[in-house]
């Protein structure tokens, strides 16, 4: 029997499955590839490039769940830099002012930026579109000012911040600090990635896409509609937190102007540029925020953010669908390509 | 080709009452009617008979200004609207309301969500549990992707198709989430001559196979008249006729209502 013959004899149902266990060779191959790379960047790079691959990652988890709330749900947030920043005071409270580990510091943001997240998510459930956008963009504003507000300063430190001692390498591991919290990024990078695969390809993610494609179909289908806007915000505010816990470990340092509005638009940016409403494009994203505006600045110094907004705007001209936008679009050429030939 | 309504059937689906008013419009002007398990009910009437309304009473997209609905047991004015997929209540729409961006299986999946039980948690772990319900929705959605011709399209985003195929599979969604009652707006509206044959076989073998109670609106008369065993008639907002197609069909306030007052 000739392979056509084997191929046209599947039942379609088993010719999908097949063509699927395919993609998720190739899926997990890709993943294990870029795993591998991204182990090397310490080994390779400088100290300094390796802090800097260090924020790549950390925004890379700020992005996703960013996506998952903006590109899947159809919620525009322009106020998940409050978020980042509330997640890194937490942190360094728990350690500059309860002596904590700071791996303990993760698991705890996580939590309470959930439970915040879902708060905020439930009276922004009234408010659709831009005013959604406008509500969350007051959060934006708000927050450095009540990080530097006298009555918590005691607390957060006030204008001045907080500072946290370096994150020690455990003993036998023949790593600088650098290179550590490289690799313990990585993990929750990874970690994080897992999970929001695992989310958007289940139940809850097919729930969350129903909602910003048909929300009266959605309810239809049984889509308990508040409830899961409330959780995904809540989702999202833990990636937000989760990223910015490990911002303050790698910055060792957390001053409540970090956290302003730029921040959460610098966010927005990098999901658009990675591509909205996909997992990949968190990296792609992250990659951009961190290092276009050094980039520009090396350009020119005196009209560094002219240059960014050049480069912006190339790529939204040059992707209108983000880098996975692109990726995609080559894929199908290629494989249009290679049908054709056969 | 018609079956007769077994005789001692409890109703299903009970309307007694029901009023709906837009500002000074009445829509609805105490309809009351039943239909039974395992009948095929048709609902017409002309343009603004209300019809669409009463349906959207049903999803609880309107809330009527009184009367109730009594469906197997539940109250459905009481229910909040996404339970209604819960207690056995699945629909399709009348312009399609289909998740565009998704593939034909994630639309016809999309459609379980009242059966599952996996949550945030269960899912981000992909537990054991999460994964097994997977599964099974996907073998059921595939069972009736099959059921209703769109094997060769199923991995499609929706939005590629043509109209009469995207019908088939909002009929495909509605039927994942195994509701008693099906409430079908418009099921013809854009098909072709073969397409209506092809949805009033489809339409007898959803109570033959799923022993499903379906409640239809359409303008199809052809359609409706072969299909239903019994048919209502509404006429700006109130109800005119109910019975036997063939009674219906000679009532001389349908007719009046579709033809306009004979001299």
């Amino acid at each position: 029997m000739t392979m056509t013959g084997y191929t046209e004899s599947l039942t379609p149902a088993a010719a999908a499955r097949r063509n699927f266990g395919k993609g998720r060779v190739a899926r997990i191959g890709c993943v294990l590839a870029v795993v591998a790379l991204a182990c090397l960047v310490p080994f390779i790079g400088t100290s300094y490039q390796t802090l800097q691959m260090t924020f790549v990652l950390i925004y890379a988890i700020a992005l996703l769940g960013l996506n998952i709330l903006v590109g899947y749900n159809g919620q525009l947030s322009l106020g998940h830099g409050a978020f980042f920043g509330l997640g890194a005071y937490i942190a360094a409270i728990m350690m500059h002012h309860f002596g904590l580990p700071y791996w303990s510091t993760i698991p705890v943001v996580a939590v309470l930026c959930l439970i915040g997240g879902f708060l905020f998510g439930l009276p922004a459930l009234r408010l659709e579109g831009h005013y959604l956008a406008l509500a969350t963009f007051s959060l934006a504003l708000a927050m450095p000012q009540i990080l530097k507000y006298p009555a918590f300063a005691q607390w957060t430190g006030g204008f001045m911040g907080l500072v946290i001692s370096p994150v020690p390498v455990p003993a036998g591991v023949p790593l600088s600090s650098d290179q550590w919290l490289y690799f313990f990024c990585l993990a929750l990078t990874l970690v994080m990635f897992l999970i929001g695969w695992n989310l958007m390809r289940g139940r809850t993610g097919q729930a969350i896409i129903a909602i910003r494609d048909q929300p009266t179909a959605a309810v239809s289908m049984g889509i308990n509609l508040a409830y899961y806007k409330s959780m995904t915000f809540g989702v999202s505010a833990m990636y937000a937190g989760v990223a910015g816990a490990l911002s303050a470990l790698t910055a060792q340092f957390v001053s409540p102007d970090s956290f302003d509005f730029f921040l959460s638009i610098s966010l927005l940016v990098g999901i658009v540029v990675g591509g909205i409403a996909t997992v990949s494009g968190a990296i792609f994203g992250a990659v951009f925020i961190q290092f276009i505006p050094n980039i520009a600045e090396h350009i020119s110094k005196s009209a560094s953010w002219a240059v960014y907004g050049v480069a912006l705007i190339g790529f939204m001209y040059l992707m209108p669908q983000g880098v996975v936008g692109l990726i995609r679009r080559l894929r199908g050429v290629i494989s249009g390509a290679k049908r054709s030939a056969a | 080709m018609m079956l007769t309504v077994p005789p001692n059937e409890q109703p299903l689906l009970v309307f007694n009452d029901i009023s709906v008013r837009f500002g000074g419009i009445v829509a609805l002007d105490s309809v009351s009617f039943e239909v039974g398990a395992g009948q095929i009910c048709g609902l017409i009437g002309p343009n603004g008979a209300g019809k669409t309304t009463l349906f959207n009473c049903l999803s609880r997209i309107y809330r009527p200004s009184g009367g109730s609905i009594r469906f197997d047991g539940h109250e459905i004015l009481d229910l909040a609207p996404f339970r209604i997929a819960a207690v056995g209540i699945g629909r399709t729409f009348q312009n399609l309301a289909l998740f565009a961006t998704m593939s034909v299986r994630d639309n016809v999946l999309a459609g379980t969500h009242c059966r599952g039980r996996s949550g945030f948690l269960t899912d981000a772990l992909s537990l054991p549990m999460a994964r097994r319900e997977r599964r099974r929705f996907e073998e059921s959605a595939d069972e009736l992707i099959s059921f209703l011709d769109l094997d060769a399209v199923r991995q499609l985003p929706v939005s590629q198709l043509p109209f009469g195929t995207r019908k088939r599979v909002e009929l495909a969604r509605a039927l994942a989430s195994q509701p008693k009652l099906l409430l079908l707006d418009e099921p013809a509206g854009g098909l072709n001559h073969e397409e209506v044959d092809h949805l009033r076989s489809i339409i007898f073998s959803l109570r033959e196979r799923f022993r499903m109670t379906v409640l239809l609106v359409e303008h199809h008369m052809n359609l409706v008249m072969r299909v239903s065993d019994k048919v209502v008639a509404l006429d700006f907002g109130r109800k005119i006729a109910d019975g036997a197609p063939a009674d219906v069909r000679i009532n001389p306030d349908v007719i009046r209502a579709y033809l306009g007052a004979e001299q």
